[in-house]
């Protein structure tokens, strides 16, 4: 409370010295600061990278013991991991496509049309995101080990299907990944959709386009960097989850499922050499993006 | 006049069909939801008051065996839980807000290049980046053999790897940057004629960031707490990887039920035990800084 009862007089003569510390922490400090906690960030990346041309001995890729090529010449040279990158890939580009379409579809509605019930519908779009991972992937496995055993109550619709339909595995990932994606997908579309301007397509109306013309020619270019981005995340969120995946998928293994599984008895450089392409064609991604988007990137609004 | 009154123009069907649209783009991705996350909630609940085995089926019993077990038994875990994740969390706060902050206001150009840094961590594989830290901390990783060899100021049998350090530091890692996008947004949206105003009014530099910029960044504040606490209350791999026996949080146990020991009932009342801890935290957390409206 003292700073709050300061006499104007007593600012307004604060000592050169109190000043010169007060710029001192803004000028030098606080970068420094920053430099050194995004270094902190960085580090394990550098790591990886630098590992995955480690000439390491033995089975664990622990301990850096000189340069080589030879993990990046065979980056796929380990059982079960063609396989699993393969299973990644085709989860992450379908749940992608799900989501994207169906989160898409949820962002337009909730920006441009009024009806009852938003409040709860915003509810139900937050809650997933909110929701510690565990107990999405829990909750998921309890459905689909109710439904293979016939216990519980069968969701309407669901109860027509075999019981192993939904059997631990390939559609089972699939539908925990459509799922918790489709709530990152709405934020990212209602967020771009939040600073459209409605007048031109107002504008498209009145020069005698119909609703549907309008969409595709006006609204839908205008979003699009939105769903793009929504998309992007989708993939990104959908390639790496472990933690979901690893109740649902049964004996299946995705890429970060096999790693797991994987290293309890060795550490293979493959490792590091499949995160380090993933990461380079990420960035590589992202700076694409940015080009094509004109040279000053919008982060924010 | 009357005439048109009388005999309203009857609605097209494309005016019909327009008028359900928002139905028509709500169902399809809110049914999703509905079935494969609020379900296997009611089944979880359902499944939490139940008892049987996987050979035998379950059946709702009505029995709250499984909440006195997982209030009782796993006092240590629960603790972890606490400690390791409110750690982390503020440690990331603290880390975070000063870079946010030089974010916001001092990054000028290098903005972009700055907050691409940030995320960086994302396009890595979340397990990478943990297995990353085990070589980083190992017992002889680049961290201790500088310390141990090079300069000779730590003992040769130290170890961090495998202990609370460890897995507090690979959440405090793995977590920080959602606590930094949240308070460099809510920086980044305050009008700097504010800040103006204050020193004008004579408020020093550090009145001013203490009244006026912090205030005004709690939303964000609040945002990237949240984001940091539940996934690191929640999260069992950091302490899998980096921890031991000793340092197992409540995630590792629900875990453990579910896919070892297939104790579905007792593994459901944690899960759900846990999830209620979380929302009545993140409650009083929104109480205590007046922010009720959740940024999302």
């Amino acid at each position: 409370m003292t700073t709050a009862t300061t006499t104007y007089a007593g600012t307004r003569t604060r000592t050169p010295v109190g000043r010169r510390l007060g710029r001192g922490i803004g000028r030098r400090l606080l970068p420094g600061f920053t430099a050194l906690a995004i270094g902190y960030l960085l580090i394990p990346i550098v790591v990886m990278i630098l590992f995955s041309f480690n000439d390491y001995q033995g089975k664990f890729n622990f301990i850096w013991n000189g340069f080589t090529l030879k993990a990046w010449e065979a980056p796929l040279a380990w059982p079960g991991l063609p396989d699993a990158l393969k299973l990644s890939l085709t989860i992450a580009a379908l749940s992608t496509l799900f989501a994207t379409l169906l989160g898409t579809m949820i962002g337009l509605a909730l920006t441009r049309y009024q009806f009852r019930g938003r409040g709860l519908i915003n509810g139900l779009i937050f809650l997933p995101m909110a929701s510690p991972e565990i107990v999405l992937g829990a909750s998921l496995l309890t459905l689909f080990i109710n439904i293979s055993l016939g216990a519980g109550i069968t969701p309407p619709g669901l109860g027509f299907l075999p019981k192993t339909a939904l059997s631990l595995g390939f559609t089972t990932i699939l539908i925990a990944h459509i799922m918790f994606n489709i709530s990152y997908v709405v934020v990212t579309v209602k967020a771009r959709l939040s600073g459209f301007d409605r007048r031109l397509e107002e504008a498209a109306m009145d020069l005698g386009a119909n609703e549907w013309t309008t969409f595709w020619k006006v609204t839908f270019p205008l979003i699009f960097p939105g769903i793009l981005a929504a998309a992007l995340l989708a993939f990104s969120l959908s390639i790496d989850d472990f933690v979901i995946t690893n109740f649902v998928s049964g004996t299946s293994l995705t890429f970060p499922m096999w790693v797991y599984s994987v290293i309890r008895n060795a550490l293979p450089a493959q490792i590091n050499v499949i995160g380090s392409a993933i990461f380079l064609v990420a960035v590589g991604g992202v700076a694409l993006a940015t080009l094509i988007q004109g040279r000053a990137p919008r982060f924010s609004r | 006049m009357t005439a048109v009154v009388a005999t309203p123009p009857r609605p097209s069907v494309l005016r019909r069909i327009a008028r359900l649209a928002p139905y028509i783009l709500l169902t399809p991705g809110l049914l999703w939801l509905l079935y494969f996350f609020i379900w296997p909630l009611a089944q979880m609940t359902l499944m939490s008051v139940s008892s049987g085995t996987l050979d035998t089926g379950f059946h709702v019993t009505g029995t709250l065996k499984s909440f006195s077990d997982a209030l009782t038994k796993f006092g240590t875990q629960w603790g972890n839980s606490l400690l390791y994740g409110g750690t982390s969390t503020v440690l990331d706060f603290l880390i975070g807000f000063p870079v946010a902050y030089t974010i916001a206001f001092k990054g000028g150009r290098y903005k972009n290049l700055l907050l691409f840094m940030v995320i960086a961590p994302f396009f890595t594989s979340f397990l990478i980046r943990t297995i990353s830290w085990q070589i980083l901390l190992g017992d002889e990783g680049p961290i201790l053999a500088f310390l141990k060899h090079t300069l000779g100021i730590v003992p040769v049998d130290f170890s961090i790897l495998y202990s609370p350090v460890a897995v507090i530091s690979g959440l405090t890692y793995n977590f920080l940057p959602f606590m930094i996008l949240p308070m460099y947004v809510a920086l980044e949206k305050i009008d700097f004629r504010l800040l103006e105003a204050a020193g004008d009014l004579y408020g020093s530099s550090w009145q001013t960031f203490r009244r006026v910029t912090f205030p005004l960044a709690l939303p964000g504040v609040f945002a990237g707490s949240i984001l940091t606490f539940i996934p690191a209350m929640g999260d069992y791999v950091n302490a899998e990887l980096l921890g031991s026996p000793k340092t197992r949080m409540i995630g590792n146990v629900i875990q453990g039920r579910f896919l070892q020991s297939t104790d579905y009932p007792s593994a459901s009342a944690l899960s759900l035990l846990l999830m209620l801890g979380i929302l009545i935290a993140v409650g009083i957390y929104a109480r205590a800084l007046g922010t009720e409206e959740l940024t999302g």
